[in-house]
């Protein structure tokens, strides 16, 4: 999955957002992988709940098609008016903010609201709100998640218009996904698709769904362990630390990196220890593995430090990594490689970390 | 015959409700998806139901059939199980039971629940089951380096993956954490206990997403199933494959006397199992060297614990240990070796260290891990 997780620099700007507006609502998010998982029935049944609880709670807006489960609690909650402009029906924020409820319940986040209103799509009324100080609980579905929106539609042959930035998503308060086993029920069968293919297009989709949500719940353990000041002793996540030097057997580093990070959902990042008086022909050589790197979709980072064992363990404690892979080699001179004491002090020190050999 | 799983269509199925804590609401979604199968027409019953008190769940068992617990006996107390015996004598279509992970009480027919659930299967029984990820025996090491806690009661592996379905049962911490406050979830004196201790919220978020990418993988390891019939669109077709192609792992583990080893073997299996590759354990006895009972019982029982998590495991003889190992992996195809890590300074650790060094030397066509020990989190 590319482009799935905000950069740092994101993170620091979501970090800083999120300092800047303690006064904010609450967003809580259901996602949900296909409709028909129950995403709606699950965010008014929450309401419900906190209503019962003492919490003011009105219904902002709700999707068209609802299920008698869903019509039933609907019943008990009192329902803002919505505006219709050019035959749509778009959140009334002026209404709301005058209502002012402590949480608003808004049915399908990703709606592009017509020319005229008053933002120009639905998560930024939610964004409104929220500034306001109003909690929402909202629903949407992965299709609408922009950057995952284009992997859908290839799965699913639609292609959506309206959608939410992840960042959005990321900066939610809470994130529950909604998992269903695949029903049948829930396919709307592409023309002369088999009954297997529809089963698994169905499963990808649900895999996407869990995984974002994952990647949602690392960015929020990260926050919280820096928040604290706490250091994790051991990733939740998979995450492989390939380091290099110019004369490591590099392509079959990076290539078991890949496909260990591909298989365990992960993260892979192709580490360089910065060494100065390089070769002419060290440096080209160096220069070709990063670009290898580079072409297997790893993050690159060039570490500093007069001691690579250090650097390179500073590096993984920071990034909750739990692989490292090294080159080996009985061979090469120092900084062309890793020598014995480099790959024992590293693995006499990577506490809570797998070091892999890869002699060359 | 449901398309996701074409092959077992005599055994019963199982579908795992799976969570990451007391109070997410497994218990409550098995007992929805038992009265939907009743309302559906269904034969359901509900072979075991752990009540704790709570009042929602309790009511969700209205109008199903329950099958009474069996009542054994064990040093002057009187412990209540499930009763498969009965079950099996009742024939039910679905049946629902709670705590997967659990383990019998001595003088149960079996040792444990999900042996129990095994024989219902066989007889061709559906059921419907609850368990917790941190119950998984392969994240053993990593649940206790999150929680500090060393879960006992563990499932291999192979046993979840054996399931039609694995459906994960999300809530928030922040919404686990109010509910324990409310006295949903516990007492109030086990739930200040809990609060102190397992459900401190960097735990729980930790646990939550391991349970998530579980879920994922199991979605995931589901698709192979259908790997005879190639998908039609592109779209899957990329990824049908990029999970079949490039299967050429071979990982082998060796196993010694010490107890490292079970963190290793539980390690291996895990990447082997992500890897789609083969695993084999293997411990190397030295002729020259006199048996020592305690470390060859020691050895045997790491032995055991790998095929117990269906790892191929054998003793060989070698007075190189390494040489011994190197030469079983090439004999054997293997592409990586698992060895544990050094613990502290010392001979031992000379030794241990020495046996990396050979390896690496010897298998230069192999990769060689050096798997880390997981310690539980300073608090």
């Amino acid at each position: 999955m590319e482009n799935r997780r905000p950069t740092p620099e994101e993170m620091l700007r979501l970090a800083e957002a999120e300092e800047s507006s303690k006064k904010l609502g609450l967003l809580k998010v259901f996602l949900g992988y296909a409709s028909g998982v129950g995403k709606s029935f699950r965010m008014v049944d929450e309401g419900r709940r906190r209503k019962e609880r003492g919490e003011d709670v009105i219904v902002g807006a709700i999707q068209p098609g609802i299920t008698p489960e869903v019509e039933a609690v609907l019943k008990t909650l009192e329902i803002a008016p919505v505006l219709t402009l050019d035959g749509v029906s778009v959140l009334d924020v002026p209404a709301i903010l005058r209502r002012k409820p402590e949480v608003c319940l808004v049915d399908g986040l990703a709606y592009d609201n017509p020319a005229g209103a008053r933002n120009p799509s639905r998560w930024l009324d939610v964004k409104e709100l929220l500034g306001a100080g109003i909690n929402v609980i909202t629903s949407i579905n992965i299709q609408y998640i922009a950057e995952l929106s284009e992997r859908v539609a290839a799965l699913t042959g639609k292609r959506v218009k309206a959608t939410v930035p992840q960042s959005f998503l990321f900066s939610a308060d809470e994130i529950v996904v909604v998992d269903a086993p695949p029903d049948m029920s829930m396919v709307r069968s592409a023309e002369g698709e088999s009954e297997v293919d529809a089963a698994r297009r169905l499963s990808e989709l649900r895999e996407i769904a869990l995984l974002f949500a994952a990647d949602v719940v690392d960015y929020q353990l990260a926050q919280y362990l820096a928040r604290n000041g706490l250091e994790q002793s051991s990733g939740t996540q998979e995450r492989v630390l390939v380091c290099i030097t110019p004369r490591a057997n590099a392509k079959a580093m990076i290539e078991s990196g890949r496909r260990n990070a591909d298989r365990f959902h992960g993260e892979l990042i192709v580490a360089y220890v910065k060494q100065h008086d390089l070769s002419a022909e060290d440096q080209a050589s160096l220069e070709k593995n990063l670009a290898l790197a580079r072409q297997h979709r790893a993050e690159i980072q060039l570490l500093e430090g007069d001691e690579p064992v250090d650097a390179i363990l500073r590096f993984a404690r920071e990034r909750r990594v739990t692989q490292i892979f090294v080159g080996h080699s009985l061979r090469q001179k120092w900084w062309q490689r890793f020598t014995h004491n480099h790959v024992d002090r590293l693995i006499e020190q990577a506490k809570g970390i797998d070091v892999r050999i890869f002699p060359h | 015959m449901s398309p996701l799983n074409p092959a077992r269509e005599d055994r019963g199925k199982l579908r795992i409700y799976l969570g990451y804590a007391a109070g997410v609401g497994k218990t409550y979604q098995m007992l929805a998806e038992a009265q939907d199968a009743k309302q559906a027409g269904h034969d359901v019953v509900v072979g075991y139901f752990e009540p704790h008190g709570r009042v929602d769940t309790i009511a969700k068992t209205r109008g199903l059939e329950m099958i009474g617990r069996r009542r054994i006996e064990y040093r002057g107390t009187v412990f209540e199980e499930m009763d498969t015996a009965a079950i099996l004598a009742r024939r039910p279509g679905i049946c629902a039971v709670d705590e997967f992970p659990h383990t019998n009480v001595p003088g149960s027919e079996r040792p444990k629940r999900w042996q129990d659930v095994q024989v219902l299967l066989d007889a061709g029984i559906d059921v419907i089951t609850t368990m917790n990820i941190q119950h998984l025996e392969s994240l053993n090491d990593q649940v206790f380096a999150i929680s500090g806690i060393r879960v006992r009661e563990t499932i291999p592996d192979w046993v979840v993956q054996q399931a039609d379905q694995v459906v994960m049962v999300d809530l928030t911490p922040r919404a686990l954490l109010n509910r324990l406050i409310r006295g949903v979830v516990y007492a109030p004196d086990k739930a200040q206990r809990a609060l102190d201790h397992f459900f401190k919220e960097s735990t729980l978020v930790a646990l939550r997403e391991l349970a998530l990418r579980q879920t994922a993988h199991e979605v995931e390891i589901r698709q192979l199933d259908l790997e005879d019939i190639p998908p039609a669109t592109p779209a899957l077709q990329s990824s049908f494959e990029a999970r079949v192609t490039g299967r050429t792992d071979r990982i082998l583990v060796y196993v010694t006397s010490d107890p490292s080893s079970a963190m290793v073997i539980r390690r291996a299996k895990r990447v082997a199992d992500y890897l789609q590759a083969d695993c084999f354990a293997v411990a190397v006895d030295q002729p020259s060297v006199p048996r020592n009972g305690d470390a060859w019982e020691a050895t045997e029982r790491h032995l055991n614990f790998a095929r117990h998590l269906h790892v191929e495991a054998r003793r060989l003889e070698g007075e190189e240990v390494a040489s011994a190992l190197v030469d079983f992996a090439r004999r054997n195809g293997i592409t990586q070796i698992f060895l544990a890590r050094p613990k502290e300074r010392g001979i031992h650790t000379f030794l241990r260290r020495n046996l990396a060094q050979k390896v690496v030397q010897l298998a230069r066509d192999m990769q060689v891990t050096i798997a880390a020990e997981r310690e539980a989190p300073h608090s």
